[in-house]
């Protein structure tokens, strides 16, 4: 099939898309744009997580046709003009980034909760990003990272 | 087809630059940092190729087995199928493995474990590639399968491997074997399967060459070791397989092995294309090795006053259907069976045996790991027995620099085991903050509102670990750095070529640091890790920064030697003491001679070195004595934990480390390595473990192989000591391995101080807690 899809801004397309793919396939590997990461593809990692309408989802789980028509925002698209978003400073800083495969679900997560509570305690930051596993960290840095974002 | 090494071709752009200031002690920013939180950095599964093929792999729904069959037909005939392979398509030796060569790429004749590669399709699409491989047809006789590790050794079972079941038996004899002691305790413990749980899946790109070779990309722990059995596979000699380092999600020891490295390179050259392979979350957990499940059973004897007198212990390390690192596991786990303790009469019986089970190999700490389960759980069961605390009897028998290891190898440097355990109980202790309002998400079970603190105690437990450092009994270990020191667009810049893997513990960092420290230049690029250059070793046994960070080290001294040597022919004859800082040439007097800018001019300083720690030596085969390893680890744990006694729920409330490393190299990255490697130990005392029965894994996916998140990680303080090793570069001691040894057992001692259960297996279950598991 083909689809018509916004991401990052910009209208795509995509041809020939099979009807099982997942809209992170379709990102990944038709897009050009693998930043959003496949750790598990069974929607318990968050490592995939994207916009889509303005609303985080684990984009291994929805398929590439339910984008249809929709706007999708990736990590590669947070960086305003080249520019690092505050969270994506934030985690180069507090050194929350080891082998970094889950850095851009974790980023995007950490957006959207700021973008709701700009003053998130650390209990709400542990909630909110409870769905996104990471194995290097401890995730202490990344709990220094989002409180650092959330003051700036 | 063009292959260009040295980049992984994807449709972003890459670059492993960077500029970032800093020297050793300070923590600049990683080089590949910025490309990671902007979704742009290469990892092994992002390569891609407008011409490519997906690879897949049939593997073994049964543990053991025989083939009595393979029948392609139908699975060639899907259209978009380019390749259906089976073991004859295999043109070298069909055998790969780390240690010993016993384990075939595709299965011949019969299946060892579950999840065995039998046979690989590549398609045009991955659906396609995964419809052919339904159709490929092959017949079974299903064989019973070996499933304990000690019957495998002492039982009456088939041999799975022509030289027995045994893997490898290690025996440390040391002082009178016939001890006695006024009080002593005995237990047996089990430790589970763990595993790596890397978030980034087994992936790569191959891609088949002009001149009958191949390139490949991939995610790995030692490309040189992977080349060796790319070439023995497919009977090809190391100059038509050049391996480039793609970007690696993590590794723990899970990417020792190799997974799909033959794969994708048989089938790129049978297709004559580029063919990516990734494993999707299943299939990574029967692509790689696992933690070796143990059993051990420990005696230890000691005085009234709570001196040790004896340590006596067998331990059993379930190797599964292949060698892997099963021997150097077993090494391990024998000589630093007895931990961080002063101990003169020791018996230790260590054997690692193949079953139909899952392959075991490395993960972090492996060895070292199943054994601290038993001798810390002995250590408090001691203590009560002797109505100590629990920190004090390990006070008592706390091993120092000067002690002697069971192997008869005297202890050359730091071992501040005493104080690092100080350390963590000095710590005031986090407040029981359950008052009014409860914090579900503090509660044991959580936010599952399972209770609001009615049934939870408190309970607080210790632990600390030993771990051998870099490559052990004699093995030749020896890493290659190779630097350029030029003037760039009028600036002085290092470019460094090393063949070390980086999997995300911040190597990359620390070799631009070296370089800064002992060149005095600000600009130092790394390029990607590749076969062009000799091998690094493995980035396994916390060693890469002794090791690579060492060859760096040597090779900056290579590179300054030939820079004094210029300016001698250009300055003349200058006093001894020279030093490089800031881009100037420095004299002993603090005065500067020269700008190195100008010292240099068009020259290009270009130095290869390969360099090795202290050799060590093999243990000896009747006694297990020998100098073994180069250098040891040391952490201590302290956990808190609230456990919901009527549920068997555990929520650990804080992890405290003291870890002694020698030289903060980087003081960021190491507190990362601290924290991470304390809660894989979490992980692995609470709630992972791969469930195997019968051979079979039941749980492959992370819905029901738990780690660790956010919620379950509790605050983590860390001290850190940096007393210096006088044999190792910079003074440093290997940091990665550590911390996640003495975790695991520190978080089950507070789980029995809260609930007075025994609990001799790890990890601890909630019907271990309520008792309900009989
Ligand atoms: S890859 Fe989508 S949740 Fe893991
Ligand atoms: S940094 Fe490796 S998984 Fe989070």
């Amino acid at each position: 099939m083909r689809l018509n899809l916004t991401v990052n801004g910009e209208p795509r397309q995509a041809d020939d898309v099979w009807e099982g793919e997942s809209l992170l396939f379709l990102l990944r590997e038709r897009l050009g744009l693998p930043g959003s990461k496949n750790a598990c593809e069974q929607g318990e990692c968050g490592s995939c997580t994207v916009y889509l309408d303005g609303t985080p989802v684990c984009s291994c789980l929805v398929a590439a046709g339910q984008a249809e028509g929709r706007a999708v925002r990736t990590v590669e698209g947070l960086a305003e003009e080249g520019d690092l978003d505050r969270v994506q400073r934030a985690f180069l800083e507090a050194g929350a980034v080891q082998c970094g495969f889950c850095t851009p679900g974790l980023i995007v997560a950490a957006h959207d909760l700021l973008a709701r509570v700009p003053d998130p305690s650390d209990g709400e930051i542990r909630e909110a990003l409870a769905g996104n596993l990471c194995r290097c960290t401890g995730y202490e840095a990344i709990l220094d990272a989002v409180r650092t974002a959330a003051r700036r | 087809m063009t292959s260009p090494t040295g980049t992984v071709p994807t449709r972003t752009a890459e670059a492993t630059t960077g500029r970032a200031s800093g020297g050793v002690g300070d923590s600049p920013q990683r080089p590949d940092g910025a490309l990671k939180v902007r979704g742009e950095f290469a990892y092994s599964s992002d390569a891609w190729h407008e011409d490519m093929l997906w690879g897949t792999t049939l593997r073994s729904p049964y543990a053991h087995a025989r083939i009595v069959s393979i029948d392609i037909t139908e699975a060639l005939r899907v259209p978009g199928v380019y390749a259906v392979l089976t073991h004859a398509d295999v043109p070298g030796a069909n055998l790969h493995g780390l240690e010993r060569q016993d384990q075939p790429v595709l299965a011949v004749d019969v299946v060892r474990y579950h999840g065995e590669p039998v046979a690989l399709v590549a398609a045009d699409h991955p659906e396609t590639a995964r419809r052919a491989m339904r159709r490929i047809e092959v017949g079974y006789e299903v064989l019973p399968p070996v499933s304990d590790a000690e019957q495998a050794v002492h039982g009456d079972v088939p041999a799975l491997h022509p030289g027995g079941n045994v893997v490898r038996h290690v025996r440390v004899v040391r002082g009178d074997q016939d001890a006695t002691a006024d009080v002593v305790v005995r237990g047996e413990y089990q430790v589970g399967m763990q595993d790596q749980a890397f978030l980034g899946p087994e992936s790569g790109l191959a891609m088949p060459a002009e001149d009958g070779g191949v390139d490949l990309f991939v995610a790995t722990q030692w490309l040189h070791v992977d080349q060796q059995q790319v070439c023995i596979a497919l009977g090809l000699p190391p100059d038509k397989v050049r391996i480039t380092l793609a970007g690696v999600g993590g590794a723990f020891g899970g990417r020792e092995d190799l997974s799909i490295q033959v794969h994708a390179c048989l089938l790129a050259l049978h297709t004559g294309k580029p063919v990516k392979m990734v494993y999707n979350r299943e299939e990574s957990f029967y692509g790689h090795v696992h933690r070796h499940p143990a059993t051990l059973y420990y005696e230890h004897g000691a005085t009234h006053e709570g001196k040790l007198v004896y340590v006596r212990s067998r331990i059993y390390l379930d190797g599964g259907a292949y060698t892997s690192s099963t021997p150097a596991v077993v090494g391990n786990a024998a000589t630093l069976g007895v931990g961080p303790y002063d101990v003169d009469n020791v018996t230790i019986d260590c054997w690692g045996a193949y079953t139909t089970n899952p392959p075991c190999g490395a993960m972090r700490g492996f060895g070292a790991v199943q054994a601290a389960f038993a001798y810390e759980s002995q250590m408090d069961k001691l203590a009560e027995a002797l109505g100590l605390d629990p920190v004090e009897v390990r006070l008592r028998n706390a091993m120092s620099e000067g002690s002697v290891m069971p192997t008869g190898q005297v202890v050359d440097s730091p071992a501040p085991v005493a104080e690092l355990l100080r350390l963590v109980r000095d710590r005031s202790l986090p407040t029981n903050g359950h008052g009014e309002s409860v914090d579900l998400r503090a509660m044991p079970g959580g936010v599952s509102n399972t209770t609001h603190a009615e049934n939870v105690v408190r309970g607080v437990g210790y632990a600390l670990g030993v771990k051998n450092i870099c490559f052990s009994e004699g093995f030749d270990d020896y890493s290659t750095a190779r630097l350029r020191l030029q003037v760039v667009g009028g600036e002085p810049a290092v470019e460094v070529h090393t063949a070390a893997v980086e999997v995300g513990q911040g190597l990359v960092t620390i070799e631009q640091q070296i370089v800064r420290t002992e060149l005095g230049v600000e600009r130092v690029t790394l390029r990607p890790a590749d076969t062009t250059i000799d091998s690094a070793g493995g980035t396994s046994a916390s060693r890469q920064t002794y090791m690579t960070g060492g060859a760096v080290l040597a090779a900056c001294r290579a590179v300054r030697d030939r820079v004094f040597a210029l300016a001698r022919a250009k300055l003349g004859p200058e006093p001894t003491g020279l030093s490089l800082v800031g881009g100037k040439i420095v004299a002993a007097t603090g005065g500067v001679l020269a700008d190195l800018v100008d010292v240099l001019g068009g020259n290009v300083i270009d130095e290869t070195v390969q360099w090795r720690h202290r050799p060590t030596t093999e243990l000896d085969p009747e006694t297990g004595q020998g100098f073994a390893h180069v250098q040891y680890g040391f952490a201590a744990h302290r956990a808190v934990v609230d456990v919901d006694v009527e549920l068997g729920l555990v929520k650990v409330v804080e992890l405290a480390c003291a870890q002694d490393v020698g030289r903060a190299m980087n003081p960021k990255a190491l507190l990362g390595q601290i924290h991470g490697g304390s809660t894989q130990g979490l992980g692995l005392a609470v709630m992972e473990e791969i469930q195997v029965s019968d051979g079979l894994i039941r749980n492959p996916s992370f819905t029901d192989y738990l780690i660790p998140t956010i919620l379950d990680t509790p605050p983590m303080p860390v001290d850190v000591l940096e007393l210096a090793d006088p044999h190792a570069p910079y003074g440093l001691r290997g940091a990665g391995e550590p911390p996640a040894i003495s975790s695991g057992p520190a978080v089950v001692a507070a789980i029995r101080a809260a609930t007075g259960m025994a609990l001799t297996r790890m990890p601890v279950r909630p019907e271990h807690i309520t008792g309900t598991d009989h």
